[in-house]
């Protein structure tokens, strides 16, 4: 397999080698990827949409299609993850073991037996180890922080670089790192599983419910200046909003799917342990 | 655009692409991963895209690095090649 | 011999990023481990992004971002030679996150088969189905 896989990729190498003499010469502003639409796209932007940052105007209003399918294919990643791993077999009820916080003494219950929630038991893995204060302090600390400077670049995405997939990635990334310090299962009990779920589904229903309100309106499918006589401001503007709002519904659905790919990869679909 | 730089994190990006996938030991694998991410970011912010670099960063040395790092957890972490 | 010089300097960085796609590429095809795989699925996706960025650079220009939008001097006239090319910047923003969506997915495959055949290694995995 080696040995074929040698060819195969020497030959492919040498026909793009060979194909590269061809390519127009480096960082040349004639050449042809930047003569026919992204003049257009540079001169006009500011005066048809009033967004400074022209990668965030070309991909959420002139490119608003793709921006939308894409949105669809990772809540379907979300969704298949979820499939493949989650497990809702009732399989025979496992031994429960729980902590006493205040003395540190780990207790096993037989199947089947539980003690009820209380604030002097808390309920751990099979496989557990303390979690170190030092670490669990210091993310304490600096997961709101994360979790502002996210809701920044989202907000931002108009003037500086960012938008909204950076930061619902950064956004997703703070309570992966919650589920990190602490333990899996203090950070489902924070943001549960069907919660996740529907944020994800709601991400995509902003876009595509933006789209269809333009239509709504008497315009075409995601021509955000239909959306002036609802927000009463004038078109140009109404664009600008209108990149806003699909862009808080982006960044929500790539948050949600983060964090459900985590929590279904970390834990192979059992919930009962973390990383 | 400033040649020698470009060439020595070029050289980088390739040093890492090769070790991530020599290395014997899949944690060792995931973690050179994110570097190599982390030097393509680099390349993009000199290159001026700087969304792209911000996206890179964010997505490819913070999550997917963990992702890896996750599923190596969940499965094996020796590998004989 | 200045003659392969210069055609070496025009050329060095597209030869550079064919040979990281031919390291993904092979990576896929020969490695036996299927997270290797894995990371060689994504070492060809960085690369193919790379080469597609490095199209839209012009020289002597700047990042595509407007200054002044909304200043005091606002209208002025822009000139689309002063900005790099912001369109495959904007196409290239949607293949990273696909890439890692797909990185879940096979994720979750790899772990789904580490679950039934209780290895990783695809020589091995072949000789239990076959043997079934």
């Amino acid at each position: 397999m080696k040995i074929v896989g040698l060819i195969i990729v020497s030959v492919t190498g040498a026909l793009l080698i060979y194909a590269a003499a061809d390519f127009p010469a480096w960082s040349d502003p004639a050449s042809p990827a930047s003569t026919y639409l992204s003049p257009h796209f540079i001169e006009k932007t500011m005066e048809e949409t009033s967004v400074p940052n022209i990668v965030t105007a070309v991909l959420a209003d002139y490119r608003g299609f793709d921006t939308m399918f894409e949105t669809t294919v990772i809540f379907s990643a979300g969704v298949v993850c979820f499939f493949l791993l989650r497990i809702s077999r009732r399989e025979e009820p496992e031994a429960r073991h729980y902590r006493h916080v205040l003395t540190g003494v780990t207790v096993q219950l037989k199947e089947g037996y539980k003690i009820p929630p209380s604030a002097d038991f808390e309920r751990i893995d099979a496989v557990w180890t303390p979690p170190d204060l030092i670490i669990k302090t210091g993310c304490r600390i600096l997961i709101p922080f994360i979790q502002l400077f996210a809701l920044y670049v989202i907000a931002h995405g108009h003037h500086s670089p960012g938008g909204g997939f950076q930061g619902g990635v950064i956004l997703g990334a703070s309570v992966i790192l919650f589920a990190i310090s602490h333990d899996l299962r203090t950070a489902v009990r924070r943001m549960s599983e069907k919660l996740i779920g529907i944020l994800c589904a709601v991400g995509v229903l902003i876009y595509a419910g933006t789209g269809a309100l333009c239509l709504l309106l008497k315009l075409n499918f995601l021509n955000y200046s239909a959306l002036a006589g609802v927000l009463h401001v004038d078109p140009v503007t109404a664009r600008s909003h209108g990149i806003l709002i699909v862009e808080i519904g982006v960044g929500i659905a790539v948050l949600a799917t983060m964090i459900w790919i985590y929590n279904n990869v970390s834990s192979a679909g059992r919930y009962r342990q973390g990383l | 655009m400033i040649w020698p730089i470009d060439l020595a994190i070029l050289t980088l990006v390739v040093v890492a692409a090769i070790g991530a996938l020599m290395v014997k030991d899949l944690l060792g694998a995931s973690v050179l991963f994110g570097s190599y991410s982390f030097m393509m970011c680099l390349l993009w912010s000199i290159m001026g895209a700087v969304d792209v670099a911000f996206t890179e960063a964010s997505v490819g040395a913070g999550v997917s690095t963990v992702f890896f790092v996750a599923a190596v957890f969940r499965t094996t972490r020796r590998t004989r090649d | 011999m200045i003659d392969l010089i210069s055609t070496v300097v025009a050329k060095y960085n597209y030869w550079i990023y064919i040979t990281l796609m031919m390291i993904g590429l092979y990576a896929m095809i020969a490695k036996n481990n299927l997270v290797k795989k894995i990371v060689g699925m994504n070492i060809f996706q960085t690369a193919i992004i790379l080469f597609y960025v490095s199209i839209g650079v012009k020289k002597g220009a700047t990042i595509p971002i407007l200054e002044h939008g909304h200043g005091p001097d606002a209208h002025q006239v822009v000139h689309a030679v002063d900005y790099i090319n912001p369109l495959p910047h904007v196409l290239m923003l949607t293949a990273i996150v696909v890439g890692v969506a797909t990185l879940g997915v096979a994720l979750a495959l790899a772990i789904r088969i580490y679950n039934n055949y209780n290895t990783l290694e695809e020589d091995e995995i072949l000789v239990q189905i076959r043997e079934k």
